[in-house]
C-alpha cells in the first residue's frame, strides 16, 4: 500500500466511526433503481409498459379464486388486499411464533395454503406464487421497509449479516466485496449496485420473467461459483432478512424492473 | 392471458393518439434445448392485430427473436367515439382478446 493509499483509508476510518467497517451510511442508501439507464426506469414507472405488473394482474385474480378442500380464497379471510396487504411485504421476512424462525413472503403463502386453504404448496418460482407474491407485494409500493425489527429476529439477522460478510466460492468473493466496497463502479457492462431488495419480486430482462429475490441471491452465488443454497434454505431466508433490514426506511417498489 | 391496454380516455377529432400493448407470453424460441439435450417446443406469438370500431388499423408479424410479453407502441388519428379490439394469435392455437374504449370530442 501507498503512503497516499493509506491517508486515503484512514482518512475513511475517521470519518465513520459508527459504522462497521464498509457498511454504508443510512443516508447513502440507495435503490437499485438509482443505478439504472433511463429507459429501464421509464418501463418500471409507466404501470402499462412494466411487464411486471402482467403478474400482479394475475395475482389479483387468484387472490379471489377459491382453491384447496377448504373452499376458502385468500380474499375469504384476509378481505380487500388494497387494505389489508398494505405494508405487510415491506417488513418480511417476518418471524413465525410456531416454527420459531423467519419466514419469507412465499413460504408465509405456501403456508397459508396448506394450513387455511388445504391444499399443496406452489413451487418455488412457479408462475402462482410469483404473482400472488407480486400482488401481496405490490400493495406495499411506496411504504417504507421495517423487516427485522422485531426483537426475535435479531440473532437471523446477524446470521444473515455474517453470511454477507463471508467469502465463498472459487472466486473467494463475499456479498459485502462488491455489494458494499464496489457499488457505483461496474462489472462486465453491468452496474453494481447496493444490494438494496427494494422490487422484488421484480422483472429482469435477462430472465424474461418475474424471479424472486432467493432467485437473484443463487445467481449471484452461481456467479462467484459457490454452491448456491436451495430454494427456502434457512441461510438464504437469514441473508434476504439481513438485506431486507439493511434496506430499513427505503421506498417499496414491487413490482421492479432491472436488466 | 393478462393484458394491459394504454389508450388514452378522450382525445379531440384528429388528434394522434398513441396506443400502448402489453401481454403475456413466453415467446418460447424453439432454439433451445433441455439440460437432457430435447429441443423445447416454439410456443411463440405470430400475429397481432388492432380494429378501430371494426376497421383494422395495425397488423403486426412476430417472430422467435421476439422477447417474452410483447410489447407494441404504435398512433392512429382519433376519428370518432367507439372501440378499439386487440387480438393477439400464436402457435398450438393461442389466442387472446383485448378491448378499450375512446371518447372523441
Amino acid at each position: 500500500m501507498t503512503l497516499w493509499h493509506a491517508i486515503i483509508v484512514a482518512a475513511f476510518v475517521a470519518a465513520a466511526p459508527a459504522l462497521l467497517a464498509g457498511e454504508i451510511p443510512p443516508d447513502a442508501r440507495r435503490s437499485g433503481y438509482t443505478f439504472m439507464g433511463p429507459d429501464t426506469r421509464a418501463m418500471q414507472d409507466d404501470d402499462t409498459a412494466n411487464p411486471g405488473m402482467l403478474f400482479v394482474l394475475d395475482g389479483e385474480a387468484l387472490w379471489a379464486k377459491k382453491t384447496g378442500s377448504a373452499g376458502k380464497a385468500c380474499a375469504d379471510c384476509h378481505g380487500d388486499a388494497r387494505g389489508s396487504m398494505k405494508g405487510v411485504a415491506a417488513r418480511y421476512p417476518a418471524f413465525d411464533k410456531t416454527l420459531n424462525r423467519p419466514v419469507t413472503l412465499d413460504q408465509r403463502i405456501n403456508l397459508c395454503r396448506a394450513n387455511h386453504q388445504q391444499t399443496t404448496a406452489l413451487p418455488y418460482e412457479s408462475r402462482d406464487l410469483l404473482a400472488l407474491s407480486a400482488f401481496v407485494s405490490h400493495q406495499s409500493r411506496g411504504v417504507a421497509i421495517t423487516a427485522g425489527d422485531d426483537p426475535e429476529l435479531k440473532p437471523f439477522v446477524e446470521q444473515g449479516h455474517a453470511l454477507f460478510m463471508q467469502r465463498e466460492g472459487q472466486l473467494n468473493l463475499a456479498c459485502t466485496n462488491c455489494h458494499d466496497d464496489n457499488f457505483n463502479k461496474r462489472l462486465a457492462g453491468a452496474p453494481i449496485t447496493q444490494a438494496q431488495p427494494t422490487g422484488y419480486p421484480l422483472y429482469r430482462l435477462e430472465w424474461q420473467t418475474l424471479g424472486s429475490l432467493e432467485r437473484r441471491l443463487r445467481s449471484c452465488m452461481t456467479g462467484v461459483r459457490a454452491q448456491a443454497y436451495d430454494y427456502g434454505a434457512p441461510e438464504l431466508v437469514a441473508l434476504e432478512l439481513y438485506l431486507m433490514s439493511r434496506a430499513r426506511g427505503l421506498p417499496m417498489e414491487t413490482p421492479a424492473v432491472r436488466p | 392471458m393478462a393484458a394491459l391496454i394504454n389508450v388514452p380516455a378522450k382525445a379531440k377529432r384528429g388528434d394522434i393518439i398513441e396506443i400502448r400493448t402489453l401481454t403475456s407470453h413466453i415467446m418460447e424460441t424453439g432454439f433451445r434445448h433441455t439440460a437432457d439435450g430435447a429441443l423445447v417446443p416454439r410456443n411463440i406469438i405470430t400475429g397481432f392485430t388492432c380494429r378501430y370500431n371494426g376497421a383494422e388499423i395495425f397488423r403486426a408479424d412476430l417472430f422467435p427473436a421476439i422477447a417474452a410479453n410483447p410489447y407494441l407502441s404504435f398512433f392512429t388519428i382519433a376519428k370518432e367515439s367507439g372501440k378499439f379490439e386487440f387480438e393477439w394469435i400464436g402457435d398450438n392455437g393461442y389466442s387472446s382478446t383485448a378491448s378499450a374504449s375512446i371518447t372523441v370530442e
